[in-house]
């Protein structure tokens, strides 16, 4: 029936309130919403970057390098606990994805199975039984012992690595000083970076390019790199090549660094005194410092080398003992240069190195043009929407249109309390989702038609034109919304901010255009009948 | 309340109109096989135009620091860049400019490399207004992710009309959907528009417009079954094809009327978006009317909710040919 209990028409009417209360400032300029009192609502709706302008990157690990990364770990280990364990072995290298041991004696075998065992680490949860080994340790033919690590461990080590890196883009983002830039895991082993109102992406893929990874080697003190090259490498000792190869040449080095990069505690960009070019000067923490010292004493006189994503950047000749922990690394840098390698230095290693696999960049002056834009096509829609409307249901028409006017405003205040950022293919969501709350007024109007060209009374008409109107309206709106939450859960970009905006704006409308045209309708036949007028439909 | 307007609405559609929808459904049924075919031939034969998103590669949006953009002086500059083909064309205002470049051999990294060319090239004469980069990895990806959303989501709407009604209702509604997307995905090859993401996001919401359309005719024909329980099905599906008629045909005008709008002023990023949102609301009225409802008819409804079961009887003798047709 056309009833509505008073605390009905409370919440109803409330709920209107508060929606304009969360829309209205998006209306307001930000000195406003700043002099209002606390209690009122300030959230504005935020826009994508589509519109706002930004940048949009997506950036994936190399399993690869991290699986690189662990060989040489789990090797320098095997190393160390064999040694420990006064177990001879004759080789020690990687090869096929594992790493290699050969004893000197078979027999050893089996204590070196056991000693390196002890390496293997599990994860998982014990009490469900679902523990997965990181390794597998086997023992091959003639004194041959293989360790090669598991799918599931390396999948743990890049889930690791993922959210290291993810607190270094993080590091490295927040130094150029923009402004709430989003960085989270996507997937497995991505990174999804989004800047907004950056334009030039070009320094901050500079900035996230590089895994920056910085250590101190001995050089070797007797054998250059081109004997070494000729005869044998040394163990123990690599040849690394130099950054600008045609300068310098190559380099032998102790491969185990003396200092790494991760005992810095701060780099930052200066010039030197005396040639006044730009250099970084950096600071060890008390480890790094002490590591530094002693190796420092005990090598004056000879040449160190400071290696940069295992490539040479310089190898200065120590004059004297460096005790303070502090020092400085030249090496022909550009001031930008000197500058983004100390943000990358202060701001950590990242485990792996990033590729960038999709960029979306968006101007402001394009997303001020799509927002004029979507905004001139969705006061025309509306208006053709409106005039539509009144033209064909009269005053009902009008309620109708003061139905969508709380279906717009409902839809906008639920996205800004979502958070949900209102993309392009949003605004066309938005649209739709209008002409959706339209049909939903449509079918309820040409119901209540028919109901009076069959016989019944106004009061019945209008009562019958709701009730049996909604089933439809409900299956419609339904099958509607089982379509944009299979949008939202796969969609990517694009899809998901029109999924997001079509979900809301179905949710509102079937309060805004069925139960307000409603309420709408029950204060027009209350005051007919108060002003003793024959009732008479106007649709 | 006392100071508005009271007046009437204008009830432009004659209500007692009755329409012979279903003597056409055999015309209709057929055009729909053919312009279905004919869709899957053209995509065949010319695929599609695909975007960034799909095919890997870059595109930017520049506009031109002089005006106008001089479109034959650029494709002469990047061309010799070496990035295999570039297509060039003017985008909206004779200053704005959209490049393509076609995806690099070898991986991510020299993606990147290329877009770098491009904008070194254009570095003092224009300005980046948008890029767009994808690598092969992310771009096979979305083109799956595309057509596992657009079948998903169809499946999705079959799962709910078949749970709220028979299962010849949501057979029409997925032979009128497949019908709706089929012809639009077709008219996007025919005539080479650009197939990305956002046309995909368009392919699912005509879903949502088409079914919403059938829903309700078919709401209508289960509620005429229950009312007329004598009422032969072809007689019974035309009838309410007919009432629904004027609810039809005003949504439908909203709803191009808002289209229209957002394609002449809504801007050119998303004008093909819209173009493919028009074209779903025209071709998914025209297949709720003309093949969800006639397929009910081939098929015949069990009308087990009213108790006894009337086979659609008088359709049979007219038309003995087509009798095997009818499902029982």
């Amino acid at each position: 029936m056309l009833q509505f209990s008073t605390w009905k028409q409370v919440a109803i009417i409330l709920t209107c309130v508060i929606g304009v209360l969360l829309v209205v400032p998006n209306f307001l300029s930000k000195e406003t919403l700043d002099s209002l009192p606390r209690w009122v609502p300030k959230t504005q709706l935020s826009l994508g970057l589509d519109l706002r302008g930004g940048a949009h990157l997506l950036l994936s690990m190399e399993t690869a390098d991290v699986r690189k990364d662990w060989l040489e770990t789990l090797r320098d280990d095997a190393r160390r606990r064999l040694r420990d364990a006064k177990i001879a072995f004759s080789g020690l290298g990687i090869a096929n994805n594992s790493v290699q041991v050969r004893l000197t004696k078979p027999e050893d075998a089996d204590a070196a199975l056991k000693e390196l065992r002890g390496l293997i680490q599990q994860s998982g949860n014990v009490l469900l039984g679902t523990t997965v080994t990181d390794l597998q340790v086997t023992k091959g033919d003639g004194g041959v012992i293989v360790l090669t690590p598991t799918e599931a461990g390396l999948q743990n080590r890049v889930s690791s690595a993922i959210s290291a890196a993810i607190e270094t883009v993080r590091r490295r983002v927040d130094a150029m000083g923009t402004t709430e830039p989003t960085i989270v895991r996507q997937g497995s082993s991505r990174i999804l970076v989004q800047v907004p109102g950056l334009q030039d992406t070009a320094q901050l893929k500079e900035l996230i390019g590089k895994t920056a990874r910085l250590s101190f080697h001995e050089v070797h003190p007797t054998v250059s790199a081109d004997e070494a090259r000729q005869t044998r490498v040394p163990t123990g000792f690599r040849i690394y090549s130099s950054v600008d190869k045609e300068d310098t040449a190559p380099l032998l080095l102790r491969e185990t660094p003396v200092v790494r990069g991760d005992e810095l505690v701060d780099a930052q960009p200066a010039f030197d005194q005396r040639t006044n070019e730009p250099i970084i000067s950096f600071r060890f923490n008390n480890a790094g410092a002490r590591k530094f010292g002693n190796f420092t004493r005990d090598n004056v006189n000879r040449p160190f080398a400071i290696v940069l994503d295992d490539q040479v950047i310089s190898a200065p000749v120590i004059r004297e003992p460096i005790l303070g922990g502090s020092g400085q690394i030249s090496g022909s840098f550009t001031v930008e240069a000197a500058n983004q390698l100390a943000i990358q230095l202060r701001s950590g290693a990242l485990p792996a190195k990033l590729t960038i696999v999709e960029e979306r960049t968006v101007g402001p002056s394009l997303g001020a043009d799509s927002i004029e834009a979507g905004r001139l096509a969705g006061i025309i829609g509306a208006i053709a929407t409106i005039a539509l409307t009144i033209l064909a249901y009269g005053t009902f028409g009008i309620f109708a249109c003061v139905g969508l006017i709380v279906h717009g405003v409902l839809t906008v205040a639920l996205m800004s309390l979502a958070g949900s950022a209102l993309t392009l293919p949003g605004i066309a969501g938005l649209v739709l989702g209008i002409a959706m709350a339209v049909d939903a007024n449509v079918l309820i109007y040409e119901r209540i038609r028919e109901e009076l060209r069959a016989g019944r009374t106004p009061i019945a008409a209008i009562d019958a034109g709701f009730t049996r109107a909604f089933i439809t309206i409900a299956d419609s709106q339904l099958t509607t919304l089982a379509c944009a939450l299979v949008m939202f859960w796969l969609g990517a970009g694009p899809i998901r901010g029109f999924a997001v905006t079509l979900t809301i704006g179905i949710c509102t409308s079937i309060f805004a255009s069925v139960t307000v045209v409603r309420l709408l309708i029950y204060y027009w036949l209350n005051s007919a009948r108060r002003a003793r007028r024959v009732i008479e439909v106007p649709v | 309340m006392r100071f508005l307007p009271n007046f009437k609405g204008f009830d432009f559609f004659p209500h007692d109109l009755r329409l012979p929808f279903m003597a056409y459904k055999g015309l209709a049924v057929t055009m729909s096989i053919v312009g279905m075919a004919l869709a899957l031939l053209i995509i065949g034969i010319k695929g599609f135009n695909y975007g960034v998103d799909f095919k890997g590669g870059s595109m930017l949006e520049v506009q031109s620091n002089s005006a106008p953009a001089d479109i034959a002086a650029l494709r002469e500059k990047l061309g010799k860049l070496g990035l295999g083909a570039v297509q060039i064309q003017s985008f909206g205002a004779p200053t704005d400019v959209l490049i393509r470049v076609e995806q690099q051999p070898g991986g991510e990294a020299e993606q990147q490399a290329a877009v770098k060319k491009v904008t070194d090239a254009l570095a003092g004469q224009f300005t980046q207004r948008r890029i767009e980069v994808v690598g092969p990895a992310v771009s096979s990806e979305l083109r799956m992710t595309g057509f596992i959303a657009v079948a998903a989501g169809l499946l999705a709407i079959v799962a709910y009309v078949w749970f709220r009604f028979e299962w010849q209702f949501a057979l029409g509604a997925i032979v009128a959907l497949t019908h709706d997307v089929l012809l639009v995905a077709g008219i996007f090859s025919l005539l080479q528009l650009e197939f990305d993401l956002s046309i995909v996001a368009a392919l699912l919401t005509i879903l949502g417009y088409s079914v919403n359309d059938t829903v309700v005719v078919s709401d209508r024909i289960r509620e005429n079954l229950r009312k007329f329980k004598r009422m032969e099905l072809n007689e019974l599906l035309n009838l309410s094809i007919n009432e629904t008629l004027s609810r039809t045909i005003l949504t439908g005008c909203t709803a191009i009327a808002v289209l229209v709008s957002l394609y002449i002023f809504g801007g050119e990023v998303i004008r093909n978006f819209n173009l493919a949102m028009l074209l779903g609301v025209v071709i998914g009225t025209y297949s709720s009317i003309f093949i969800a409802a006639p397929l009910l008819g081939y098929l015949g409804v069990k009308r087990e909710w009213v108790g006894a079961a009337v086979k659609p009887k008088a359709d049979a003798a007219s038309r003995a040919g087509r009798e095997n047709m009818v499902f029982k």
